[in-house]
């Protein structure tokens, strides 16, 4: 592999984690919305909203990601397809807005019917946003965006039979990783019943979202030849076979009540169908422009891939500790157990003096002093006057 | 060695690139996007405020739980724990939002230095990513980690809050005083993008002052509701401490504010001369200039302002006899529009000094009386600090941003040819102010509701009975 293609690996797979993770949570705002009335519905509701509670935060990073190594390691291409596709990608980011303002709002609530206003809202984002991020991608896969600002139509760029059925299969896939996701997480909470009208919910969407598959190859048959030649006989195949397989896996897996596995089942097809683009696409970007015309800089490529893998080194650990604390139930909103025994705080007369000392200091280097280095000690001093007076000042008050 | 292209290749690879350079476009509503872009930042910058200083006060006050055992700390650290929460998430949508104007106000922008600037951004999202990872198993932790390992678990929030504002500020650092790139017909070349971001002397004055803004900005807003409890007679040892935390931070900020103020002064006098003129409306070149307050810009002058003849090059150049370069440098397509600036300016500079000088009397009353002040008028004034520090941070960021004008790569490319081409600003500029009109007051709610709802644990305040009265 190319030095110039390797950021673009980690933005697809960083698409794959969103489309999977954020995915998940797209697909539970989709299952309140036809949660439907009554009391069953309300526990349908509660359960996919507390199930993602402790990491939607964590799941939409990975889209902030995508951008950042995008327009860092291929501007020109990230400058046109956003200015472009300005309508989708703006839609979503509403979305997003939406979703994460029902989310905060909804530990205000407080009656039932404040409550529904807030789910209401949070689902009706919770399918549009991937919809309209499924059309955007559709719309770079046709090859209907150009370089320039913007490089194509505005309207036809997204309003298109790929971008629908990309739009389509994003919302449905979402759907179906968030079935299979819940019923696991029910199951291991020991609510069969729960667990089970989950599963139901699994065996649909899975359907219904391998049936949209499927009809968006036919689509693209005739709208992005040249996509779908690459995908059923070209670089893509493997993927797609790969992506099919899986998801029939998935709904095996799911039928006999595997979950945990379904659940690494159904990432694969995700993965896979995000993979499968990718190979059938490559070596074009977006319309007119490779991958390796549209690559920043020797330099800028080094320093994304340095920032990605220092950086995945302390993410990946951090990441699997809140999953695997979220997997096996340790993430709940409750009071401490246990608790420190008492001990009595002494004042800080010290710091005080020592506050006063760094204050004085810090003025003279900062302010009265005038080259680079008497600063950088006084902005220091200054930092810790109020670091060194903070304990001092609270602790008295506090008594 | 398949890698290598021969040379032929190699010329005709860079024809292509920069054939692929995007033109800039006709755009009607520049100001328009320039608003949007505004209202983003404006809605994000006090959010960022609390990632920056909360994580830091809750984790100080869940360490003297740890250290005292005492549960008057650890069930307000809970309750600021919802606070978080909540913030935080309206601080992820609103970022997501900044991160997708990026691209679709500026594609120009991003379009041609994307490959210079990005990379504090792609590692501004990794801090991001540590941030919301850990405020997950920090929140959703405490009944299950023990006391300690849940204390370590909010240590990488308030680390990734502060290197997320680094990576920010120094994409920003950058705009103001670009370096590390050439420009060879409208594309960047030799692009050293850690040396443009981290290699800029720029950076340092400009992060410190945002760092103790963020302080000051949480602090007080903190502090205001607990104040309010003190003038409704509610003033036990609970709030009192709630009180006295918040209110250490932004008195202590607001003081070292005021000598890193003057420090941003003066870089921006030496490096953005015409910056710092537009900020005193300055509009000849001047040796021995004059600060005015208050007044307005006209015709090159300061009109109705209250002079202080000398001070500006005093400040500035630590020399009464110094001279001050003047608007008139360069040519008025090159000047940012001084009055907005200028006014920014005077609010945040005003509103700092009556912030400094509230948290003086805190601070002498606190040596001299080992305790907090008593005067009703203090946490009146208190009250209004909350809102008034929010209106400052926001006003420094208009002097910085508005002050920078027309150039959104000082000195190499202008705003009106970083924007989109793209139609329809004015109707996403209208949705995006609606959705977040909608989305400040529904905070503003649940803010209101996580104050009044009870926490169970012995120490929490219950609710108010008579509070109205």
């Amino acid at each position: 592999m190319h030095l110039y293609a390797l950021p673009l690996v980690f933005a697809l797979a960083g698409l794959a984690l969103y489309t999977v993770l954020g995915g998940a949570d797209f697909g539970a705002g989709f299952w309140q919305l036809v949660a439907g009335p009554g009391d069953e519905g309300d526990e349908i509701r509660e359960h996919a909203h507390h199930a993602m509670a402790p990491v939607w935060e964590a799941n939409h990073v990975w889209l902030i990601f995508v951008l950042t190594v995008v327009w860092t390691a291929y501007p020109t291409a990230f400058g046109s397809i956003a200015s472009t596709l300005s309508i989708p990608l703006f839609v979503a980011g509403l979305g997003i807005v939406l979703r994460g303002g029902a989310y905060a709002l909804r530990a205000g609530t407080a009656s039932a019917r404040e409550q529904r206003g807030v789910d209401t809202i949070f689902a009706v984002s919770s399918v549009l946003t991937p919809f309209a991020l499924g059309t955007a991608i559709g719309g770079i896969a046709s090859g209907r965006v150009h370089v320039g600002n913007p490089g194509g139509s505005l309207v036809s760029s997204w309003l298109n039979p790929t971008s629908i059925a990309v739009g389509l299969l994003a919302t449905a896939s979402a759907a179906y990783a968030a079935a299979v996701f819940l019923s696991g997480d029910a199951e291991r909470h020991g609510n069969r019943r729960l667990a089970e009208r989950f599963r139901r919910r699994a065996l649909g969407a899975g359907v219904v979202a391998g049936a949209v598959a499927c009809a968006g190859l036919a689509v693209i048959r005739f709208d992005a030849h040249r996509l779908f030649t690459h995908l059923v006989a070209g670089a893509g195949l493997p993927a797609v076979l790969v992506s099919l397989a899986a998801g029939v896996a998935t709904l095996a897996l799911v039928t006999r009540r595997r979950y945990e596995l379904a659940r690494y089942s159904a990432a694969l097809a995700v993965a896979a169908t995000i993979a499968g683009w990718a190979l059938a696409q490559q070596p074009v970007f977006i319309d007119g422009l490779t991958i390796r015309a549209a690559a920043a800089g020797h330099d800028t490529q080094v320093a994304v891939v340095v920032a990605v893998l220092a950086g995945g080194v302390l993410l990946f650990p951090s990441l699997v500790l809140l999953l695997r604390l979220t997997l096996v139930g340790h993430l709940v909103y409750g009071s401490p157990e246990t608790a420190v025994e008492s001990r009595s705080l002494r004042p800080d007369v010290r710091g005080g003096y020592l506050a006063a000392a760094l204050l004085v200091a810090g003025i003279g280097f900062l302010t009265v002093a005038d080259v680079p280095w008497a600063h950088a000690v006084g902005v220091v001093a200054l930092l810790g006057f109020v670091a060194a007076g903070f304990h001092a000042s609270v602790a008295p008050a506090s008594d | 060695m398949p890698g290598a292209a021969p040379p032929r290749a190699r010329t005709l690879e860079l024809e292509v690139i920069l054939a692929a350079a995007l033109a800039p476009a006709q755009q009607r509503y520049l100001l328009q996007a320039r608003q949007m872009q505004a209202l983003s930042f404006a809605v994000h910058i006090p959010l960022v405020c609390f990632g920056i200083a909360l994580p830091a006060m809750l984790l100080y006050v869940e360490w003297l739980y740890l250290r005292s055992g005492d549960e008057l700390y650890r069930t307000l650290a809970r309750r600021w724990t919802r606070i978080l929460v909540a913030l935080f998430a309206a601080g992820v949508v609103t970022g997501t939002i900044l991160s997708f104007e990026m691209g679709l106000l500026w594609p120009n922008f991003t379009g041609t230095f994307g490959g210079v600037f990005g990379l504090g951004f792609a590692v501004e999202g990794f801090s991001f990513f540590m941030e919301a990872i850990f405020i997950g198993i920090y929140v959703y932790g405490w009944s299950r980690l023990s006391p300690r390992w849940h204390f370590a678990s909010g240590i990488p929030i308030a680390i990734a809050g502060f290197t997320g504002s680094l990576m920010v500020i120094s994409v920003n650092a950058w705009m103001n005083h670009p370096s590390g790139f050439r420009l060879v017909d409208d594309k960047a070349v030799d692009v050293r993008p850690v040396h443009a971001l981290f290699g800029n002397s720029y950076l340092w004055h400009e992060l410190i002052h945002m760092y103790l803004a963020g302080y000051i900005v949480a602090g007080f807003v903190l502090a205001a509701p607990y104040a309010v409890c003190r003038l409704r007679g509610r003033f036990g040892r609970y709030e009192r401490t709630a009180l006295a935390v918040p209110l250490a931070a932004a008195t202590l900020a607001s003081v070292a504010q005021i000598f890193v103020g003057d420090w941003n002064g003066r870089e921006v006098a030496t490096t953005q001369p015409v910056k710092l003129a537009a900020f005193e409306g300055l509009g000849k070149t001047t040796k021995g200039a004059a600060v005015h307050i208050l007044g307005w810009y006209s015709h090159g002058r300061v009109e109705w302002g209250i002079p202080i003849p000398r001070l500006l090059s005093l400040l500035a150049f630590h020399s009464t006899h110094a001279t001050v370069q003047g608007l008139d440098a360069v040519g008025p397509a090159d000047q940012p529009p001084v009055n907005v600036v200028r006014f920014a300016f005077q609010t945040m500079v005003g509103i700092g000094t009556l912030l400094a000088v509230l948290s003086i009397v805190a601070l002498v009353v606190r040596v001299r009386h080992k305790r907090l002040p008593e005067s009703a008028w203090f946490y009146r004034a208190i009250v209004a600090a909350a809102p008034l520090s929010v209106v400052a941070l926001v006003a420094g960021w208009v002097v910085t941003e508005v002050g920078r004008q027309p150039w959104v790569v000082y000195h190499v490319m202008r705003t009106s040819q970083a924007v989109t081409g793209a139609s329809g600003i004015p109707v996403g500029y209208a949705a995006l102010a609606a959705v977040y009109l909608c989305l400040a007051a529904g905070v503003a709610w649940v803010l209101g509701r996580l104050a009044r709802a009870p926490l169970e644990g012995p120490s929490a305040p219950q609710p108010a009975v008579g509070e109205h009265a």
